[in-house]
């Protein structure tokens, strides 16, 4: 028990240097809009949004140090909205060719 | 000490009096019979607008109401039919009562969110009904609203937007509870596969209410946005697209069903063995096809859409994985078929509503086929077709297993019993009724008569002429159980512990329970459905 407590304390070190990751991804989101990816520009702010969450949920809300079960879980949850997300694009891309 | 009457007098009733004690109750018993006595009075306002309808339909032309009336009371309908009634319905009313003590818990894990979205529950469910009646028209989109209608029309569908955002809110709370509650508040012992039925059914439903309903609530939040703010989301004319509203609706309005009818389906896992005085059998495969029904229900919504103008690619996905969750539906109705075969059946109102069940659901599950396959689904999308199976299905499947819960648990409930002879007769009112109203709107349907119609071509006469009758049959069945339940909660002779022999935890508590449930939490040793009992052999 003691152990576990002991996974969900951060350093202010750390919780600092994913602030600052945070962010440049932030920034980088801003100007993939600047570099117009065409299609793509979409999917790489699903990406830079989706890579700004996996940190917040595994840092600041201490997921790191939870077991792996819940890991899993938390995991799967987000498994299911991509995978929701992935079939109605494809009927976009189905309807637009 | 199972089939004595309580000799304790203190129980969750009348532990604390007055009408504060219930307004700021946070025992999870109190909480479900507030559900109970709010859903029952919106049920059966909603019934009664239902019954007007019906007679609207009786005659061609105008019959007792407008049409824009007859617009305004179908969508009033649904939306309190849906969002009120039937999605939080049998989770939050029996989940509430029942789940805790058939975990073995004194509590839910957070008892005064539980009240929180009791509120939250009823703030919403008043918004829909304040919308009906607060200056302007009243919202005439249907309970789906639709785009571009619901983006342009002149009504208060903000308003009755706004309730549904509110009520989702109630059902996310409602089921992040009770994660926790099973995740966390199981008694020593109780290993999942140690678990009754029923939460297990909670828990895969309380997953779809978790992470269905926020998509919703956003969706809804966007059309407002639309309405006043313009942005373009779904509405053509700003450069949106109807089909992505649909879309969003449906992703989670789908799985929305399962949270209607998984509830019920765990009720009536738990009334076959014990009316059976048998093990279930395959509590496994009832298990997983719990699980598979709720995470295979999530990826079916498309098969609402197939006239839409949806992609022809998406259109046999979306009909192939609808055909997939009619699997885990079949082995359930297997299982129950076989738990009563070979058993001592002993047929109460309770095992009369649970077998209502199985024929009623098997009727919506199979015209279910027929709108899941996209040739015929292309036939009799928006007739009546779809109207009379989502009714076999909802009514049929969650209404029925609505009352078969109601009738098994109320003794422990009131501590009271109903009688038995004119549950019997009440039910046989309401299964008569019920098939003769929806049964010929599968016939009408096919023959091409449109939903959401207010008048109709002289051919349909006949058949709305029946389904009228049959509105009123269900309607004087439904006036004669809600009767003999509310006389008897006073009235009604004293129940003992354990009236219909079970073998779960909440027949091991006196009638009604104690506040907390148990002086001492229970240790589990074996499985839930042992009937090893002395009962079965007096029987």
């Amino acid at each position: 028990m003691e152990d576990h407590h002991d996974n969900h304390v951060t350093s202010y070190a750390q919780n600092f240097k994913v602030l600052l990751v945070l962010l440049l991804l932030t920034i980088s989101t801003i100007l993939v809009v600047k570099l117009d990816l065409g299609h793509f520009t979409v999917a790489m702010a699903l990406f830079l949004a989706s890579v700004k969450t996996t940190i917040v949920l595994t840092y600041f809300m201490h997921l790191k140090g939870e077991k792996l079960i819940l890991r899993l879980m938390v995991g799967g949850v987000f498994l299911l909205f991509a995978i929701i997300v992935i079939i109605t694009f494809i009927d976009y891309y189905f309807r637009i060719i | 000490m199972n089939n004595q009457v309580s000799a304790e007098p203190l129980n969750y009733l009348n532990h604390k009096t007055g009408l504060w004690s219930w307004l700021t109750a946070t025992d999870h018993k109190r909480i479900g019979l507030l559900y109970l006595y709010a859903i029952t009075t919106f049920f059966l306002t909603a019934a009664v607008l239902g019954l007007l309808m019906k007679i609207e339909k009786s005659t061609i032309g105008p019959t007792i109401m407008t049409a824009q009336t007859y617009n305004a009371m179908f969508t009033l309908h649904g939306i309190i039919m849906i969002f009120i009634v039937v999605i939080p319905g049998l989770a939050a009313v029996f989940g509430n009562i029942c789940l805790p003590i058939m975990i073995g818990a004194k509590d839910v894990a957070f008892p005064k969110l539980n009240l929180f979205s009791f509120y939250v529950y009823i703030t919403g469910a008043c918004l829909g009904l304040y919308s009906q009646f607060a200056h302007g028209h009243s919202p005439d989109a249907g309970w789906t609203f639709y785009v571009p209608y619901s983006a342009e029309v002149n009504s208060n569908i903000i308003l009755a937007l706004l309730a549904a955002f509110t009520l989702g809110f109630a059902s996310i709370l409602t089921g992040l509870n009770f994660i926790v509650t099973i995740h966390r508040m199981r008694a020593p012992g109780m290993t999942w596969f140690r678990m009754p039925l029923f939460p297990w059914s909670l828990y895969a439903t309380a997953w779809i209410q978790l992470l269905a309903t926020p998509v919703v609530g956003i969706t809804l939040l966007m059309v407002i946005a639309e309405r006043t703010l313009h942005v373009g989301f779904f509405d053509p004319k700003l450069g949106g697209d109807p089909v992505l509203y649909q879309h969003l609706f449906w992703i989670y309005s789908h799985p929305a069903v399962y949270v209607m009818i998984l509830p019920a389906m765990g009720v009536v896992t738990e009334i076959f063995p014990t009316f059976s005085q048998k093990p279930v059998f395959g509590y496994l495969p009832i298990v997983f096809s719990s699980l598979a029904i709720a995470l295979v229900g999530y990826f079916v919504w498309g098969h609402h859409m197939f006239t839409s103008g949806m992609s022809y690619e998406s259109r046999w996905f979306f009909s192939f994985i609808t055909f997939l969750v009619a699997i885990p539906s079949a082995i359930k109705v297997f299982n129950w078929l076989s738990t009563m075969y070979g058993g001592s059946v002993d047929l109460q109102p309770p095992l009369l509503y649970a077998i209502s069940f199985i024929f009623l659901f098997t009727i919506g599950g199979f015209t279910g086929l027929t709108l899941g396959a996209v040739a015929t689904d292309i036939h009799v999308h928006n007739t009546d077709f779809v109207v009379a199976h989502f009714h076999y299905i909802i009514f049929g499947g969650m209404g029925f297993g609505f009352f078969a819960a109601m009738h098994y648990w109320y003794p422990k409930i009131y501590g009271t019993m109903y009688h038995i002879k004119w549950a019997k007769i009440a039910w046989g009112f309401l299964f008569t009724g019920f098939n003769v109203l929806y049964f010929p709107m599968f016939i009408m349907g096919i023959q091409g008569m449109p939903r959401r119609y207010y008048d109709y071509d002289p051919k349909f006469q006949l058949g709305q002429t029946i389904s009228s009758v049959g509105a009123v049959i269900l309607f004087v069945g439904l006036i004669a159980m809600i009767a003999n339940l509310v006389y008897h909660v006073r009235r009604g002779a004293k129940a003992p512990a354990n009236p219909w022999h079970g073998v779960t935890l909440e027949w091991q508590v006196p009638s009604p329970p104690p506040h907390e449930n148990f002086d001492e939490i229970p240790v589990i040793t074996r499985e839930p459905y042992v009937f090893d009992n002395p009962y079965t052999k007096e029987k």
